[in-house]
């Protein structure tokens, strides 16, 4: 079991030494980003900010306006809280050439409890213009959009997360910018999922699967451009669609799914996520489950969808 | 005056006690910045703050805002001693379904002056306070403990002029100054020096003190009351983890709870007279 988190010391050491461009900043929490071993690496290249994420943002964007590739390092509460406005003023408004590497998202931060829980991130950037989202389901795909957020023009978002978590892909996995995965096909109801929750829904369609239930499961790890052709196909198929994300149903994987099938194939949509609420402190296959983030859950919801 | 000394050193000594059974339990939480404050905690809770548990929301009380959120453990030991709530529920740290959030919650736990978890907003949540009790005439004092890491976020200095604009002589600040953040040594990491003539410079009335010796801490916040017309900031030295020989000054006890024999030894350093058995987790 590895983290998605895991995947940013040893994939941007990596492509730090073939690509003299990419430089890293971040702010007081590099042991836990990972990026203080690319600091080792390269100690010219990489700037810790200190406890000043807002600083931290709009250096970044100087860098990236002068050709560097900045690769921003902290909690997406705080990349994406406390230092938004440099984020949307000066990094996505002028589509800067800014890689956020942001970990401990979603609820399964566990026990440093709701402050440091964001489930609201992918909400607030959907709604940022220029901004790429990408939310990996594991550690292969965590590297895999890493090395590829350098080929994406402008400002790219790479949501990661804190715990050991089992894996969907494998070494040789090949991620696509912008399309998402059609894990398991199936007839009876599509199952799309992000982050951590894809390999909870394939878990989840295999109980399902032994009571007669087809499901299909999809991962919509870019989150932002939709992949909504793969979405619209599954969808036309089961006729029924369930979102399952680390995030607030607000915004999120569930909003993207549901506004774009009202405009482009009204389908029932059922939303499992957080319910409008902040987190909770606890362990964080504790704090999973209490929010029904679990296969079981997935799997009770589903059938109900289904009645 | 020794019995006083002898008074809070034993009290502050009762907070390291807490705060290391606490995170050694739940095997999560901050030690070191809970560690190094546990001294101006035992002074604030047990000498010098105007409060009454039986009335946490009494409109005249002193106000303690807890800007470096993290440092929560030694906050909840100072709240259960001083009858908040019982001292047994300190054991539920960090669990799902308890009061003792892993970063505290004002709405959670009676006490509680304001949420907390982001650093750098403190000083402007009690300059609000302060302004409050200002408008409604009355006598309150405002005390806010913030990490001298924490003192590199922009807001803080927003909040500094502030204050000083504002006269808000009913604002004391404290910085906990043990030179080390997550990633390092304050000094290697950002430097904040000159920190005394930053804050002079910007209006404040500043003393350093060893943050300590209780008795330094209790006659800076005497001496403090008799400044008018601009808010005071106390810069307390200490060391981060003080009072467990092994974990003092290092950076990795930021964030890390002692675990297995270093908890013995731990708590075997404090005299700890109840041992626990901890919860067994992964680590951050
Ligand atoms: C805005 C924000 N950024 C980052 C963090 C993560 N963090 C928690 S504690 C800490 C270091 C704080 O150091 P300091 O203020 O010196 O505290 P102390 O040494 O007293 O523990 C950091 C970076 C945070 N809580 N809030
Ligand atoms: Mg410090």
């Amino acid at each position: 079991m590895k983290a998605t988190r895991q995947a940013v010391a040893p994939t941007l050491i990596e492509m730090g030494k073939e690509n003299p461009n990419i430089v890293a900043l971040d702010a007081d929490l590099a042991e836990s980003t990972g990026l203080n071993k690319f600091g080792k690496e390269f100690p010219d290249r990489f700037f810790d900010c200190g406890v000043a994420e807002q600083n931290m943002m709009s250096t970044a964007a100087g860098l990236a306006v002068s050709g560097k590739t900045p690769f921003v390092g902290s909690f997406t509460v705080f990349t994406i809280g406390r230092a938004w406005d440099q984020l949307r003023n000066v990094v996505a408004y002028a589509d800067l050439n800014v890689k956020i590497c942001s970990t401990h998202s979603g609820v399964s931060v566990g026990e440093d409890g709701s402050s440091h829980q964001p489930i609201e991130d992918i909400a607030m950037l959907r709604a940022l213009p220029n901004m790429k989202i990408i939310v990996p389901a594991d550690f292969y795909e965590a590297r895999e959009a890493l090395k590829a957020s350098v080929e994406i023009p402008g400002p790219v978002f790479i949501r990661l997360g804190r715990p050991k978590m089992p894996q969907v892909y494998d070494d040789d996995y090949s991620f696509k910018f912008g399309k998402a995965d059609v894990l398991k096909a199936g007839k009876d109801l599509s199952i799309i999922a992000t982050g951590l929750m894809v390999r909870m829904a394939l878990d989840a369609a295999d109980m399902l699967q032994q009571d007669g239930i087809d499901a299909e499961v999809i991962n919509m790890s870019t989150i932002k451009p939709l992949d909504e052709a793969t979405l619209i196909e599954s969808a036309r198929k089961t006729g029924r669609v369930l979102t399952v994300e680390e995030h607030s149903i607000v915004g999120g994987l569930g909003g993207a799914v549901s506004e774009t099938l009202s405009e482009k194939l009204p389908t029932p949509v059922t939303r499992i996520g957080v319910k409008d609420r902040f987190g909770t402190s606890g362990p964080y296959q504790e704090v999973l489950k209490y929010f029904g983030l679990t296969p079981e859950n997935i799997v009770k919801t589903a059938k109900e969808a289904l009645l | 005056m020794k019995d006083l000394r002898k008074h809070l050193e034993e009290r502050a000594l009762t907070l390291r006690r807490h705060t290391i059974r606490m995170i050694g339990k739940a095997q999560s939480g901050h030690p070191g910045g809970s560690l190094s404050a546990a001294d101006i905690m035992a002074v604030l809770y047990f000498h010098k703050l105007n409060i009454d548990p039986k009335k946490p929301d009494w409109p005249d009380r002193d106000r303690f805002v807890l800007s470096k959120g993290h440092a929560c453990p030694v906050l909840y030991a100072a709240l259960a001693e001083s009858g908040f709530f019982p001292v047994d529920e300190l054991l539920t740290l960090r669990t799902l379904g308890g009061r003792l959030e892993g970063h505290p919650d004002m709405r959670k736990l009676p006490g509680i002056e304001i949420s907390a978890g982001s650093l750098g907003q403190g000083l402007a949540v009690a300059n609000g306070m302060a302004l409050a009790a200002r408008l409604d005439g009355r006598k309150a004092r405002i005390y806010v403990l913030m990490g001298d890491g924490e003192c590199q976020e922009g807001e803080v200095w927003e909040a500094s002029m502030f204050g000083a604009h504002h006269k808000l002589d009913n604002v004391v600040g404290i910085i906990d100054y043990n030179n080390l953040q997550i990633d390092g040594f304050v000094s290697d990491i950002l430097e904040i020096q000159p920190l005394k003539e930053k804050w002079e410079s910007f209006g404040w009335h500043t003393m350093e003190i060893d943050g300590h010796d209780v008795m330094a801490i209790v006659e800076a916040f005497d001496a403090v009351e008799s400044i008018k017309g601009r808010p005071s900031m106390i810069i307390a030295k200490t060391t981060k983890c003080k009072g467990v020989s092994f974990m003092e000054n290092k950076a990795e006890y930021h964030g890390k709870a002692p675990s297995g024999d270093e908890l013995e030894k731990a708590m075997e350093e404090l005299s700890c007279i109840e041992m626990i058995e901890p919860d067994n987790k992964e680590g951050c």
